[in-house]
């Protein structure tokens, strides 16, 4: 049985180490040049700093994915540096192309996709201009390379990852100039009792908010970024909260209202997808195991639901399990029965942090007409809401929209919001950029 | 609801056949199963040639060439037509001796086209690799955005009064015609059938079936590359066929992808893509490194003769069909429709059908079709 | 946009060259992380108009720091560690 794992972020490192307890040795794909994913990714050689410094209360779970990782290489076919850009469920082959530019085709029988997740954008007008990045780039930035992306920075965004990391910039003596959190105050205590199901997860938040607010951080809830002025870098951050509108000078912007998983390759996969309320997002469907409606295709991580590290690394032993009963093995119920417990558990605090942390859907729909919506082929907001169709596959084929480098995987749900309002419809009856071959751009060779 | 032509089919020539019809007063509706212009007329390579084409297509080509012109005006948008030639190359003598022979005989239609021998070829075109030998361009050959064609025409149509009822399968057809989709009936004294490869299942259930297969051009495109190319570029033997867009694009396809055409469902797969790549790379060394961005296929209707089925049935009055354009009716559409409105209008054209008759397949004793011909009056 | 070094400023330096430029940067930089901490301000170009672009998600995601590197080709700024004596083009 040739089963193949691809990602070595936190689900598909567990899911690697159950398969090889099991005694499979597993075909592990993974397109950066180590593991760790992004949550846990590690800096190149040569940086010094320690797990503490670098992953903070989560020391101890990436010191211990990182020597999983090391300590399976060598127990399993190990393909570092190595892109899937297309998965084919008739025949069960993934095609890869290797560090080098090699391609290749890889059979399977069962495929755990552990594709992980990326920051889900606003496009605002200016926010192509170098100096404007993700709010998860900015915390590579500073993790991975040791680098505030400017000297006077603004976070935008909501939720645990922009205290987060506005957190640990001040901690690396780079305070932010600016945090605006999009979700008000009031939301948020809304949302308080269901925040309880993870009583340290939801401390922790307020423990980051009040250090900052110590140190002089000037954080804003109900604030959202208008624009970006300046000449070919950034200048300045146009904003507004309850009080109004406000400029502040700035020379990096982080933009990042939660994340997106990478579903390209269960979209490619024909797992069917549905529409999640909470996350507002297209999600493929799977059990709580990561069984898919399409034989030999499993899901487990932030690549098919976002759910943070924790998650995955239940979510990706779970799929394991699954893998190694679905062909026949043994399995402990009351372990699978725990790991669904303890999901289910996240999963509450989960949706209470999507309500009380929402995409700002509206502010996106409202982005103003010139704000290039498509970063790839440089098309406008006004492009799209200028044409009569239906749905985003649609506005994608009349305005090159989605089309670009990055197959809409950037402006994808922000575009629907778009449209779907210019339609006057709900968000479900835009659709999804349907996937193609490759899932990111491959060499002509 | 009641009309005095049905149209299934919402491709290039059905839509534009729902527009030349609807200009003239006649009440049309016109039901396409999915969007307009979902599958080959959307997906395909956006070729506006008239080069390379079977001889019994060249007349068709020519009036359809002649329509181009004016694209814009009957489109009411611009679909991004260039008239910036068609280059066929050959790679070898035999290949070169083809273009000449289609030279000779395309002549006699009046197209006129300009060879490039080995040394000449490489001098006005310096980015052709030493795989090309030679080359014969017809100057006002064109490309033309197949995304935006067909929408635009169905948005002209529905001005002119023309129905176009997207998402509307039908489900049954009985002669007459009463039409069944999405629970709702269609009746009209004709029905033209423009439903590329699902034309076939129309026919088959009105006594003529014909051998029409799904055809999946497999098609690539790269990132947008510094502007060198402004001809689009074919070969004999059409295994590679590439273009470059004004935003610097190549678009590329060659060899066929995959689909299911009870779903429909279709998908481009990564063998012909490699295949395509390393011919393109054999004809434009440049190519090699760049990124390949994106694929795709659509589902067309493919002939075994490459040649369309057009004109009325043998078995059912008031039928007309217009599909099975095998890869190659993009550039056709437009003019397709017209000449249908006008053989239902006017009960001729002046453009020789003979060659595209159903009745090649099955050798029907069936009256002819003049038989069938029908006047809305 | 220049970013700010916070931490391990010891680091080796190595140097390579964009569009015939030298560059310093230190070992363990990506050329992204190099580039624009030389304060050369982009590494690609909009082939749109839209001016000078320097990525957007650090993570192999965006597809928006595509540069070339003379003997590899196309690669991405910001999963592509500078290397002494690299020649890479900005496009």
């Amino acid at each position: 049985m040739s089963v193949v794992v691809v990602g070595a972020g936190p689900a598909g490192v567990r899911a690697v180490e159950r398969l090889v307890e099991a005694g499979i040795r597993p075909i592990w794909i993974e397109e950066s040049p180590d593991g760790g994913g992004r949550v846990f990714q590690k800096p190149p050689p040569g940086f010094s700093r320690d797990a503490k410094a670098l992953y903070g209360a989560d020391a101890s779970r990436a010191a211990a994915i990182h020597a999983t990782v090391a300590r399976l290489r060598a127990q399993v076919d190990w393909r570092p540096g190595t892109l899937v850009w297309n998965l084919r469920p008739g025949p069960r082959l993934l095609n890869t192309q290797g560090p080098d530019g090699t391609k290749a085709e890889v059979a399977y029988d069962r495929v755990i996709l552990c594709t992980g997740a990326m920051d889900r954008a606003l496009p605002i007008p200016g926010w192509t201009k170098p100096g404007v990045t993700g709010l998860g780039a900015a915390q590579i930035a500073l993790k991975a390379q040791g680098l505030a992306i400017g000297r006077q920075v603004a976070l935008c965004g909501t939720g645990p990852l922009l205290l987060l990391l506005a957190w640990q910039l001040t901690k690396a003596g780079a305070p932010p100039a600016l945090v605006l959190e999009s979700a008000g105050w009031a939301r948020t205590l809304r949302a308080a009792p269901g925040l309880a199901w993870n009583p340290v997860g939801a401390l922790r938040g307020l423990a980051w908010r009040a250090a900052l607010r110590r140190r002089g951080v000037r954080i804003r809830t109900g604030a959202l970024p208008l624009r970006v002025e300046g000449t070919d870098k950034v200048e300045a951050l146009v904003w507004r909260d309850a009080r109004g509108e406000h400029r502040t000078e700035v020379d990096g912007v982080a933009i990042g209202y939660g994340l997106k998983p990478e579903t390209q390759l269960a979209d490619l996969a024909g797992v069917p997808f549905s529409f999640d309320g909470l996350q507002r997002l297209w999600l493929p469907e799977r059990d709580r195991a990561g069984r898919t409606a399409v034989p030999g295709v499993y899901l487990a991580g932030d690549g098919a639901s976002i759910g943070g590290s924790v998650v995955a690394e239940l979510a990706g032993t779970r799929a394991a399990l699954a893998v190694i009963e679905d062909a026949g093995g043994h399995v402990d119920p009351l372990e699978t029965d725990m790991i669904h417990r303890r999901l289910w558990l996240e999963a509450r605090f989960r949706a209470a942090l999507e309500r009380a942390f929402p995409y700002p859907a509206e502010h996106a729909a409202a982005m103003p007409d010139e704000t290039l919506l498509c970063r790839c082929e440089a098309i406008t907001a006004g492009e799209l809401r200028g044409t009569d169709a239906p749905e985003v596959n649609r506005g994608k084929a009349f305005t090159r929209i989605g089309m670009g480098r990055c197959q809409g995987r950037v402006c994808g749900p922000a575009g629907a919001e778009v449209l779907a309002a210019a339609r006057g419809c709900d968000i479900r009856d835009v659709g999804r950029l349907r996937g193609q071959m490759p899932v990111k751009p491959v060499v002509m060779a | 609801m009641k009309a005095d032509v049905l149209i299934i089919g919402g491709g290039g020539a059905g839509v534009s056949a729902a527009l030349h019809l609807a200009k003239r007063g006649t009440r049309v509706v016109l039901l396409e199963r999915g969007l307009i212009g979902g599958q080959a007329s959307g997906v395909n390579h956006g070729g506006v040639r008239q080069q390379g084409r079977h001889p019994a297509e060249i007349p068709l080509a020519i009036r359809s060439r002649r329509l181009w012109s004016n694209i814009q005006e009957l489109c009411g948008a611009d679909v991004e037509f260039d008239p910036c030639g068609h280059l066929k190359l050959a790679r070898n003598a035999e290949q070169e001796a083809d273009l000449l022979r289609w030279n000779e005989m395309a002549k006699g239609y009046g197209l006129e086209t300009t060879m490039f021998g080995r040394n000449a070829i490489r001098a006005d075109y310096p980015y052709f690799g030493e795989a090309v030998i030679a080359g014969s361009l017809l100057a006002d050959d064109g490309s033309a955005n197949p995304r935006l064609l067909a929408p635009a025409l169905a948005r002209m149509a529905r001005a002119a009064g023309a129905t176009l009822l997207e998402n509307h399968k039908v489900e049954a057809i009985e002669a007459g015609f009463r039409v069944l989709a999405n629970g709702q009936e269609f009746t009209a004294p004709i029905l033209l059938n423009t439903a590329g490869f699902w034309g076939g299942a129309i026919a088959a259930q009105f006594g003529e079936p014909v051998p029409v297969e799904a055809l999946n051009p497999n098609m690539l495109v790269t990132e947008p590359l510094p502007f060198f190319c402004p001809v689009n570029v074919g070969v004999v033997g059409g295994d590679v066929y590439l273009r470059q867009i004004s935003r610097g694009n190549v678009i590329f396809g060659g060899g066929r992808g995959e689909s299911d055409p009870s779903l429909p469902r279709s998908r481009p797969l990564p063998e012909p893509g490699f295949l395509a790549m390393q011919k393109a790379v054999e004809i434009i060394p440049r190519l090699e490194g760049a990124l390949i961005i994106r694929s795709w296929t659509g589902i067309d209707g493919g002939m075994p003769d490459a040649l369309p089925v057009m004109g009325w049935s043998r078995t059912t009055p008031g039928l007309l069909h217009a599909f099975g354009f095998s890869g190659h009716g993009f550039m056709l559409g437009p003019a397709v429709g017209e000449i249908l409105s006008e053989l239902v209008l006017d009960g001729r054209t002046d453009i020789p059908l003979e060659a595209f008759d159903i009745a090649r397949f099955n050798g029907q004793d069936g009256p002819e079709p003049d038989v069938w011909k029908t006047r809305l009056e | 946009m220049i970013p700010v070094r916070l931490v391990d400023q010891a680091r080796p330096e190595i140097g390579f060259s964009v569009d015939g430029q030298a560059v310093t940067a230190r070992q363990g930089d990506t050329l992204l992380a190099a580039i624009l901490a030389a304060g050369l301000g982009r590494v690609r170009t909009s082939e749109f108009g839209d001016g000078p672009r320097a990525g957007f998600c650090w993570m192999g995601a965006c597809q928006d720091c595509w540069l070339v590197v003379e003997g590899l080709g196309a690669r991405r700024a910001c999963s592509t560690l500078a290397e002494p004596g690299m020649k890479v083009i900005r496009r």
